[in-house]
């Protein structure tokens, strides 16, 4: 065996010895999931409507020229955490008034129909991401995400997983409340 | 007062490990058989006060002794006995003790059963190990101590995760520190035969016992983690590629790689430096394994807590054992003379091959766990991960060319193989392999080609394995009576592979069947709600609140049917631990060998979540999932089997002609 070739397991573990070394850092949070889109313009993106849903298609220009800032959920009726989430946003629809666009993840229509059969529509216009190309252009790195989107298409916020339980609800209100979209809750 | 007892026996642990770490090398260096042999004493004394140590903890476990923080942060005054042996542990710092408390097992194990390894040897591996025991057991003592005490003293404990709560659980991690541990001591030998600056087939015999026990214990812990995950996390699934579990299968895959060319290097005297390479990079893998799980480099289910310091800590110990040992692996390894030569077809190609792919799929999964963080290192703190995928997609192609090879290898002979007189013989199994896999796809239809690929790959290994076997004792070549009797002679060594591999082609079996013929229902129910499922009716009846030990749960109760003809009832339970403050999901499960019926429930998370507070049923069919444990008992059963072959019990292997290498100025006189 020859020296160079002894010596390249000492050199790859000094490689990785200096990432390991960097990751260290303690202000370094690998739970924080931040978004390149943050205060970006909303990525450009058409997508057809749902087949066989009356709701009407979602394209980058519905978050344009809005009176106020709007929710945009990416979410699937595979993804198991969805179906929790939906009654809180369903209540924000509802009872708040929020406006909320759905982007239909890898989803089958037939299978988002009846979903959103079974557990009621709140969205305002769904887009059906049928090659999960939207998602990738809105930078999401799973099932469900959901964005605060400003007046004039700019991304206000991103909420990563589902919208579930007193801590992160209290979160994504948080988050409207600052973009303008709700009042703050008194008391709260 | 015991705290206090086992904080004092740490420190005198650890002076016992400074006297080893230094004595016996230097003994070994200058000829003096005392300095070598006072080994023997320290190595012993290590295991006495790390002992004491971890039955000073246990105590506090045990009688609930809410003085010791450890205690408090992990344990409860109502938790089961079995749970609160298990919290001592279950946190960093009790895990880490433990860790010690093995490490020095194995060292004082290699002083007193190692009578046959020659003197300056032994006495530098034990003393490379006593290195390792000074790391720990100063990062202990600096900045874990698990015997800080808490005042004023907490009416009662915090609970041990509630998740952690299990028999499975309770017993994986003494499993996994043994087999993470085991390979430390084969790391010491590594590093000792590159300081003597001689490797040959004694050493790699003197190894192998160590490694096969170290390798056993990883197999069972891994797959007592992966059976746990699947009963008690209610995901339905029983491996999930998260950073905690790649960094113990790691170490795992090499330390498979380790056992098989440590055989080469033990029968034909090859492959040296790459064994003692492997020895060096399966602990390395362990190693930073530990790093990982403790430092919160990487995001996981299931991590300690972080503390940059201890992580700062951990990092410099690898930096000192790995980049020492690969270092010094550096510099001698190249003159290390190669051994025996061979032939593109033989046995040894077999085992190279082998060896080639298992160091792969290392590195693809070390890559995989490993590139979130380079990628956010590269790109200026942009994120992403590594799934399922990126794993599939990379290793299973990669492991099944070595399924293939595993039917062909044990054919091979060393040197010089003949390989069509091979391909002849097992030219049946290769017929049967494809009618079973044409039975197969006629009786379950459906499914990837690649699900079929892997049946009949899972299918070759198991009746190759079997007809190798049958070759060796010449089944029906010769009367059944002498037969009989070659059966009766073969090394249980032997005996270890077939089983062995024959488990993995089982354990096969159930991959593949729950994975690719997995079916899964998730509905919101109510009582009478029906779902169907693999031919199963099944029916939500109703829930009822009942009360254990330490928490109250919801239990659903489920009928289930088949054809209209009752089968069974399922009790899947939704668990809240006021103490953790913490649910757990409690599935149920009908077991059956063709496949398991897994039912699971969930509480909406908030109250303004769910349907009208309906509930989240989760109902799975996992086809062939139980060959997977009787798989993985049929791995460690022949690892066991070939640990206790005579070869390596009695008979004390000599160093024969014993070849030195040619700088023997780095030798010393022994």
């Amino acid at each position: 065996m020859t020296r160079a070739l002894a010596l390249i397991p000492l050199l790859i573990a000094v490689v990785f010895g200096g990432f390991f070394l960097w990751g260290l850092d303690p202000d370094r949070d690998p739970n924080d999931i931040p978004s390149v889109l943050i205060s970006q313009q909303a990525p450009e993106f058409t997508l057809m409507d749902v087949e066989g849903l009356a709701t009407p298609s979602f394209a980058r220009t519905d978050l344009v020229g809005n009176p106020g800032p709007v929710i945009v959920n990416v979410f699937a009726s595979w993804c198991v955490p969805c179906r929790a989430e939906h009654a809180v946003l369903t209540r924000l629809v509802e009872s708040e008034g929020q406006r909320l666009f759905g982007i239909n993840y890898k989803d089958k229509p037939e299978d988002a129909t009846r979903w959103l059969a079974e557990l009621g529509n709140p969205y305002e216009k769904i887009g059906a991401d049928s090659t999960g190309r939207a998602g990738i252009e809105w930078g999401i790195s799973g099932v469900p995400e959901t964005f605060i989107v400003g007046a004039d298409g700019t991304v206000l916020y991103r909420y990563v997983g589902p919208v579930v339980g007193d801590d992160a609800v209290g979160k994504f209100r948080e988050a409207l409340v600052q973009a303008g979209a709700l009042e703050r809750r008194v008391g709260g | 007062m015991t705290p206090e007892i086992g904080h004092f026996a740490l420190a005198l642990a650890l002076a016992m490990a400074i006297v080893q770490s230094v004595l016996p090398i230097l003994g070994a260096a200058r000829g003096n058989i005392l300095w070598m042999q006072s080994a023997k004493w320290s190595s012993l004394g290590q295991v006495f006060f790390a002992s004491i140590a971890f039955f000073a903890l246990l105590q506090a476990f045990v009688t609930s002794d809410f003085t010791v923080k450890n205690v408090v942060e992990n344990s409860h005054s109502l938790k089961p006995m079995l749970f609160k042996v298990a919290g001592s542990w279950g946190s960093h710092e009790g895990s880490l003790l433990l860790w010690v408390l093995i490490l020095t097992v194995f060292g004082a194990a290699v002083s007193v059963f190692g009578s046959n390894i020659p003197d300056s040897l032994k006495a530098r591996t034990l003393s490379v190990q006593a290195w390792i025991s000074v790391g720990f057991i100063t990062f202990m003592l600096f900045t874990s101590n698990p015997f800080d005490r808490v005042f004023p003293p907490p009416v009662d404990g915090q609970d041990l995760n509630p998740l952690l709560q299990d028999v499975g659980l309770a017993m994986h991690p003494p499993l996994l520190y043994f087999g993470y541990v085991g390979f430390s001591i084969v790391f010491s030998f590594a590093v000792a035969a590159l300081i003597e600056g001689r490797v040959d087939a004694a050493w790699a015999r003197w190894v192998r016992p160590w490694t096969l026990a170290a390798w056993l214990s990883l197999t069972a812990g891994i797959a007592l983690g992966s059976w746990w995950a699947y009963y008690e996390l209610g995901w339905g699934g029983w491996w999930f590629w998260d950073p905690v579990e790649n960094v113990s299968f790691m170490p795992w895959l090499m330390g498979t790689a380790l056992l098989h060319s440590a055989i080469v290097t033990e029968k034909r005297d090859a492959f040296k430096s790459w064994t003692i390479l492997l020895a060096i990079l399966t602990f390395s893998l362990s190693l930073l394994g530990t790093f990982i799980v403790r430092s919160g480099l990487l995001t996981s289910v299931h991590a300690f807590a972080v503390d940059p310091e201890r992580g700062l800590y951990i990092l410099g110990l690898l930096a000192v054992s790995i980049g020492g040992s690969l270092a010094l692996f550096a510099w001698r390894a190249p003159v290390m003379e190669p051994g025996g030569i061979f032939k593109p077809i033989s046995r040894e190609a077999g085992l190279l091959i082998n060896n080639l792919i298992l160091a792969t799929a290392t590195g693809i999964v070390l890559f995989g766990t490993l590139y979130p963080l380079f990628y956010e290192a590269l790109t200026d703190g942009q994120k992403l991960s590594v799934g399922p995928p990126f794993f599939n997609a990379a290793f299973i192609p990669i492991m099944l060319p070595l399924v293939f090879v595993m039917g062909i290898g044990p054919f091979l002979s060393w040197k010089r193989a003949d390989l069509p007189g091979v391909l002849q013989r097992l030219r049946i199994v290769a017929v049967l392999t494809v009618l079973a896999t044409l039975a197969v796809w006629y009786i379950v239809r459906g499914g990837p080609v690649l699900g079929y690929l892997s049946i009949l790959l899972a299918i070759w290994l198991f009746m190759a394995t079997l007809k190798e076997w049958t070759v060796r004792i010449k089944l029906f070549e010769v009367p059944f009576t002498e037969s009989r009797r070659r059966a009766a002679n073969l090394p249980r060594s032997v005996y270890g592979m077939t089983l062995a591999h024959t488990g993995l082609a089982v354990a096969m079996f159930g991959f593949i069947g729950s994975s690719v013929w997995k079916t899964e229902e998730i509905v919101f129910v109510q009582p009478g709600s029906q779902i169907e499922i693999a031919g199963f009716d099944v029916t939500f009846e109703g829930l009822e609140r009942v009360r254990g030990p330490n928490y109250v749960a919801d239990r659903g109760k489920l009928t289930v049917r088949q054809d209209g003809v009752f089968v069974t009832e399922l009790f899947p339970e939704s668990r809240y631990y006021p103490v953790a403050e913490s649910n757990t999901t409690e599935s149920a499960i009908r077991s059956t060998m063709a496949g398991d019926l897994y039912a699971s429930i969930a509480r909406p998370a908030s109250e303004e979540a769910g349907a009208g507070g309906a509930l989240t049923l989760r109902i799975l069919y996992e086809p062939l999932v139980n060959f997977i444990w009787i798989g993985s008992a049929m791995l460690v059963l022949g690892g066991g089997l070939s640990l206790s072959d005579r070869r390596l019990r009695v008979g004390a292997p000599r160093r024969g002609a014993a070849k030195k290498i040619s700088d023997s100025a780095q030798v010393p006189a022994e």
